[in-house]
């Protein structure tokens, strides 16, 4: 397998290195674009599991480094806020082997609900920050982000783009790095338990390892200077760093593979030799700003560049100062609901019924669109419990007895579950009602398995955790399993005395999503079950 | 050797990006330096799609910069006008009405006939990469003839 030629897309790239150099377990929740990170490791031979959700997968993925193992977690960029709380305190203790944790962000938000720059975070958290450019740097900054973070103890960030994620290049499998040595406990009690008397100890540390990483990233071999014409030099990362170097192919350029700790020393003299100095970054001016705070003189981007991916017609409008109107791209067609998909039947009766919809992530929230037009609010995952509650809390009657949260089956088990413990603990006057869209897979993402689902990312067999036990369970008496599909009258009954019973209701709506029997079908397992009579 | 950038575009489901893999496939397969570019996610339910496949000596960005894609292949009729600003003045278009009607043998393989008309246009591609490329990206019991319609389309003089 040395030296391999491939044509891989980035995230087959991670997999692949993740592979190569023994990861003993990988753990995310998918999202794109980061989804076929594991799904490639999985398929390589690789132990790959989807968590419920991103902060459970950081933290089995910071377990397995506790105990020597190389560690890798998954996740899209809104996927790291949700693991922001392990992020931040992990940076303090020693990890034993290696912790990557990968962040798949999405500027101009191909699927994404905001653009937020994750570069943030490894500030904010001390985390040093690799970022490659194509499928190459992935496979080796994998590699090297293995090699810092067993040499300093320190998690890693490997941060991502769509178009690197997305995007299939050449890469040469190189020879793997050393190999990992074998898990075991070896106990810690002042390094890894993070009362104050330890975490100050831990803070220091962190500083100190960060100070020497810097250092070493002067000469890292991660950040690349190409000679060129004097009289412009530009500093990118990432993937702009691709698109500026055909904008402006005979310019000098100083690629920063690793962007935190920045290598200010070897900025600073790529910057004194060049006539003009140019930051190309795509999203926040976060690299220019940590440049220039340097007290380093570099040219930026027109505030127009932070929104939306750059390109090489964005480049070169930057390069030539032009902050003119840009042209406008005629709009292609949006998504929609497939023929046949569950939802529809649900969102037809919200409209009818003309409930306030508190809205999640997922295929449905395509059900804010026409024809339907009956979802009103989404924010995050697992929101719709939580702002249904509050709308509950506030509105007038009238209003208060129409609101209904919907979330989709992934999505409940993602953050769900604590929105529905809070429904029980603080009830409003009016009462809830919370549909569950059943279908059986997290289908907006491609079609994964989840706590759900009764099958592991393998799609082997596994616990299946039914949401009207769980329901059941934590005290919520009024829980109904439907499919309006079938029978659309017992839908529109039950929302209907619902909406008005003043009581929490729990309504499954269960029908598998139109797209995973198949797929399940050729993955070897089998269908989930219909509670609806099947139709020819 | 000059940089060939086309533009493959449609609705989700049209085998826009199977189409897209094929190709990169078979300028991987004859030892060029190529890139390929898509979006994925929302994509997916039927919404507009597209694909970029750059190929040449070296390639920077893997997306295709507007007014300069040489080639723009359409899977369905309501997208060519929104896709047109990527194609270069003299570019050429690659769309369903060119397809003899009588080389779609199978329903579902306008993606692999526009395939063989555009083919017809790549000097730099030989048959037999192409043949192997579409044997790496379709399962077995379409293989066949999938490759029936390639050459066909290709052979066409329409």
């Amino acid at each position: 397998m040395t030296d391999a030629r491939l044509f891989l897309s980035g995230n087959e790239a991670v997999a692949c290195a993740a592979y190569d150099a023994g990861v003993m377990l990988g753990t995310g929740y998918p999202g794109t674009p980061s989804t076929e990170i594991l799904e490639h490791f999985s398929a390589l031979g690789g132990k790959a599991q989807w968590a419920p959700n991103e902060k459970v997968a950081l933290e089995t993925a910071i377990g397995a480094a506790f105990g020597g193992g190389r560690a890798i977690a998954t996740m899209k960029h809104v996927g790291l806020n949700v693991a922001a709380d392990p992020f931040f305190s992990v940076a303090y203790i020693d990890v034993t082997g290696a912790l990557i944790v990968v962040s798949a962000d999405d500027p101009g938000m191909s699927s994404s609900q905001n653009e937020q720059d994750n570069r943030h975070y490894a500030k904010a958290a001390g985390i040093p920050l690799l970022e490659p450019a194509d499928s190459q740097e992935a496979y080796d900054f994998t590699a090297k982000a293995i090699a810092v973070s067993e040499r300093w103890r320190i998690p890693v960030l490997l941060r991502l783009t769509t178009r690197v994620c997305h995007s299939k290049s050449i890469i040469l499998r190189g020879s793997p790095p050393h190999p990992a040595a074998a898990p075991f406990f070896q106990r810690d009690i002042k390094g890894r338990v993070m009362i104050p008397a330890n975490a100050g100890g831990g803070h220091r540390k962190l500083r100190a390892k960060l100070n020497a990483i810097a250092a070493w990233n002067e000469n890292s071999g991660l950040n690349i200077r190409i000679p060129g014409d004097p009289s412009l030099g530009i500093v990118a990362s990432g993937i702009a760093y691709m698109h500026a170097r055909e904008a402006a192919p005979r310019a000098g350029f100083l690629k920063i593979g690793m962007a935190y700790p920045l290598p200010v020393e070897t900025i600073r003299s790529f910057v004194n030799q060049a006539k003009r100095a140019v930051v190309i970054e795509e999203g926040d001016p976060w690299l220019v700003e940590a440049i220039r705070a340097a007290g380093i003189s570099v040219e930026g981007k027109a505030e127009m560049y932070r929104f939306g991916e750059l390109n090489v017609d964005r480049v070169r409008r930057i390069l030539a100062r032009d902050s003119s109107p840009e042209p406008v791209r005629p709009a292609g067609k949006p998504p929609q609901l497939c023929p046949g998909c569950p939802h529809r039947a649900v969102f037809e009766t919200l409209r009818d019924l003309d409930c306030i919809v508190a809205g999640d992530i997922g295929c449905y929230t395509l059900g804010a669109l026409p024809p339907f037009e009956a979802l009103d609010s989404f924010v995050c995952m697992g929101a719709s419990i939580g702002t249904g509650l509050g709308l509950r809390h506030v509105l007038p009657a009238e209003q208060a007895q129409r609101v209904v949260s919907v979330i989709g089956d992934s999505t409940f088990m993602h953050s769900g579950i604590t929105g529905l413990v809070e429904m029980v603990y603080n009830p409003p006057a009016s009462g809830h009602v919370v549909i569950i869209l059943d279908n059986g897979t997290t289908a907006m993402t491609g079609l994964q398995e989840h706590p759900g689902t009764g099958r592991t990312l393998a799609r082997k067999p596994t616990e299946k955790i039914i949401p009207e036990d769980l329901a059941k369970a934590i005290g919520i008496r009024r829980v109904h399993v439907t499919d309006p599909t079938a029978d659309r009258g017992a839908f529109k009954k039950i929302l209907s005395a619902s909406l008005t019973g003043r009581e929490l209701v729990l309504i499954v709506v269960r029908r598998p999503c139109v797209l995973s029997a198949k797929l399940i079908r050729e993955q070897g397992g089998r269908p989930p079950a219909s509670s609806a009579s099947k139709k020819p | 050797m000059k940089t060939t950038n086309i533009v493959i575009a449609g609705l989700g489901g049209q085998g826009v990006l199977t189409s897209s893999d094929i190709l990169a496939e078979a300028a991987f397969i004859t030892g060029l330096d190529v890139k390929k570019s898509e979006l994925h996610g929302m994509s997916q339910r039927g919404a507009s799609v597209s694909s970029d496949v750059r190929f040449g000596r070296r390639i920077f960005s893997p997306m295709v910069p507007q007014g300069q894609a040489d080639f723009l292949m359409v899977l369905e009729a309501t997208q060519v006008d929104i896709n047109r600003p990527v194609l270069r003045k003299d570019g050429i278009s690659i769309t369903p009405e060119q397809i003899d009607k009588k080389v779609l043998l199978h329903h579902r393989s306008l993606n692999i006939a526009l395939l063989g008309a555009l083919s017809r246009h790549l000097p730099d591609i030989a048959e037999p990469a192409w043949l192997q490329a579409i044997r790496a990206h379709l399962p077995a019991t379409i293989r066949d003839i999938n490759i029936r319609i390639f050459l066909l389309a290709r052979k066409s003089d329409a």
